[in-house]
């Protein structure tokens, strides 16, 4: 039975509304804000094309070079400790659950509990935490006697940067739990028993088999958090400001470019210059979503 | 003696990790019932008594229920449009050969790997010229395309695992290419839809850039916003604070509770992002 050919265009309906939002309200703003960076600014109109001239002003103009050096550093810094604090503490933990033990579920459960929350309320509420004076860390810090270890942990240039990134440890690392156990899960049992016939044992075992086995996990967990580490804002936002106080000693790539869009930093090129900053992110974020899909898929294939 | 011991390190480090993660949700719940007083001179201590007068305070003070219902229609309309318009279009993408389907899938993909804050300054302009800036709809727009990506990819690998002579005998017995999407593939996709929703729920909900940068009317923010408000200008009542991101947070947390495993598996499934 054939169709009239008008219902024939019909189906092409099917595609059309999700096709209009994505292309109107995300295609079109990304490939706006890449030529955006090309053209010179006069606040809020594009005046001339300049090539990679906000490019250059971002790397060797003062004080542009040094903001945006600052907040590269500690977008780095961020990356390179939650490495440790978050993954390995996850891995860890993984390991323990997929070990003989009661109440796996239960576990997974209650460590995935802080990621229900908004980050806004995790901000606000460390926020509370570690105030100087009232808040809960430093009030059990004096009550079991190390009175010393008391201090003001976001209003110190010296612990603000690191007692964030241990926030947002805290609010991550459940998830990481989830992704390590799907790994060590796809593990099979015969891998293990073959390697107990050769006799290996504990940390030969977890070196030689377990985390080889993993490694897809670990993986896409890495540039996950590279990711992450790149992006993150919201956290700092909430409980530094938008400078990344005190003394800009928490401030990140993506605080500098909402300053530049938003606020009065960079005055009448700021939209050139955060453009270039946009692109530089993107350009980063996006080819280390490309290595981790890659790796995704090549895990998929694996087991 | 030593395998015992073993456990024991085990489970004590287990319930260690659990201890942080729990403590300061748990903190913030506790802190919701005490006067501003209790919580200042006995941050670890228990309340004295259990009564709602926080609560109530806050949902007064910063119209809490504007913005409660704000979220609740920000996140019901994103949500269903996002899988509306996704199914549709991995629908379209697996059931048919056009020869443009496989660049198509591609450029759709091509979102999964783009972060759409970092194009907010042209977006922001667009939603100004189309008059959507300071509205929710604007804000389900936003939400809406920044999440089709993610629901075409997870609805095109579903439709991959459903069986194609279901549609072909379904079109024999004489329904259109829209019913058989309505009637034979849509009751089919449950598990699917089940797993998109819990995950772009969550990210709605809990999303607090977008209300930021593009809503100016507090009448018009989320609960998200709303804390914006309540902690600039009560940072004074901690009890009040509190109470507010107790408020915030409940609804998800409930949610959670009566379908962990769901949402679970559908963030572990967004992982791919």
């Amino acid at each position: 039975m054939r169709k009239p050919k008008h219902m024939k265009h019909l189906v092409h309906l099917f595609l059309l509304p999700a096709l209009v939002f994505y292309v109107g309200f995300m295609m079109v703003p990304i490939v706006s804000a890449l030529m955006n960076s090309f053209f010179s600014w006069k606040g809020l109109l594009r005046d001339q094309f300049i090539g990679l001239e906000n490019f250059i002003r971002l790397f060797t103009e003062s004080p542009h070079k040094e903001t945006f050096n600052r907040a590269l550093g500690h977008n780095v810094i961020f990356f390179l400790v939650l490495v440790p604090a978050k993954l390995m503490v996850a891995y860890l933990l993984a390991l323990l659950i997929n070990s003989r033990i009661k109440g796996k579920e239960w576990f997974k459960t209650i460590f995935f509990m802080p990621k229900l929350l908004s980050v806004i309320v995790v901000g606000y509420l460390f926020s509370l935490i570690l105030n100087p004076s009232y808040g809960v860390l430093n009030t059990a810090l004096r009550a079991i006697g190390l009175e010393e270890w008391a201090r003001p942990w976001l209003g110190h240039p010296d612990t603000a940067l690191y007692t964030i990134i241990l926030v947002d440890s805290w609010y991550e690392f459940g998830f990481a739990v989830l992704i390590f156990l799907v790994g060590l899960q796809s593990i099979s049992r015969e891998v293990y028993e073959a390697a107990k016939i050769d006799r290996a044992t504990g940390l030969t075992l977890l070196l030689r088999i377990t985390v080889p086995l993993s490694m897809p996990s670990i993986m896409i967990m890495t540039i996950l958090t590279f990711i992450s580490s790149f992006e993150s804002f919201e956290l700092i936002y909430a409980m530094q400001g938008t400078s990344g106080g005190p003394y800009y000693s928490t401030d990140v790539l993506a605080l500098y470019f909402y300053r530049l869009m938003f606020s009065t930093a960079g005055g009448g090129e700021a939209i050139g210059l955060g453009s270039a900053l946009a692109v530089i992110l993107l350009v980063m974020i996006a080819t280390a979503t490309a290595v981790s899909m890659y790796f995704f898929r090549r895990k998929a294939v694996d087991y | 003696m030593a395998h015992r011991l073993q456990q024991l390190t085990k489970y004590v480090l287990l319930l260690l990790f659990s201890f942080i993660s729990l403590y300061p949700i748990f903190l913030m719940f506790l802190s919701s019932f005490k006067t501003s007083q209790e919580i200042t001179r006995s941050p670890l201590g228990m309340p004295h008594s259990i009564s709602l007068d926080n609560f109530i305070e806050v949902w007064h003070k910063v119209q809490f229920s504007d913005y409660l219902l704000n979220s609740v229609l920000v996140s019901v309309f994103s949500l269903l449009i996002i899988l509306l318009v996704s199914s549709m279009a991995a629908f379209y993408l697996s059931r048919y050969n056009f020869r443009w389907n496989g660049a198509l899938l591609f450029f759709f993909m091509l979102g999964l790997m783009l972060p759409m804050k970092l194009a907010i300054s042209p977006l922001y302009m667009q939603l100004l010229k189309l008059g959507l800036l300071d509205s929710l709809a604007g804000l389900v727009v936003v939400y809406v395309a920044g999440h089709i990506s993610f629901a075409v990819f997870l609805f095109y690998g579903f439709f991959g695992t459903l069986p194609r002579d279901l549609d072909q005998s379904a079109r024999i017995d004489g329904c259109n290419d829209f019913q058989v999407y309505y009637r034979i593939i849509l009751p089919l996709m449950r598990p699917a839809i089940a797993t998109v929703a819990i995950t772009d729920l969550i990210k709605v909900w809990n999303d607090f850039f977008y209300p930021l940068v593009l809503i100016k009317s507090t009448g018009k923010g989320t609960i998200m916003y709303g804390m914006l408000r309540l902690f600039g200008e009560y940072d004074t009542e901690w009890n009040l604070l509190f109470s507010g991101l107790t408020l915030a947070s409940l609804p998800m947390i409930i949610a959670f509770l009566f379908a962990s495993r769901q949402f679970i598996e559908g963030l572990t499934a967004g992982a791919v992002k």
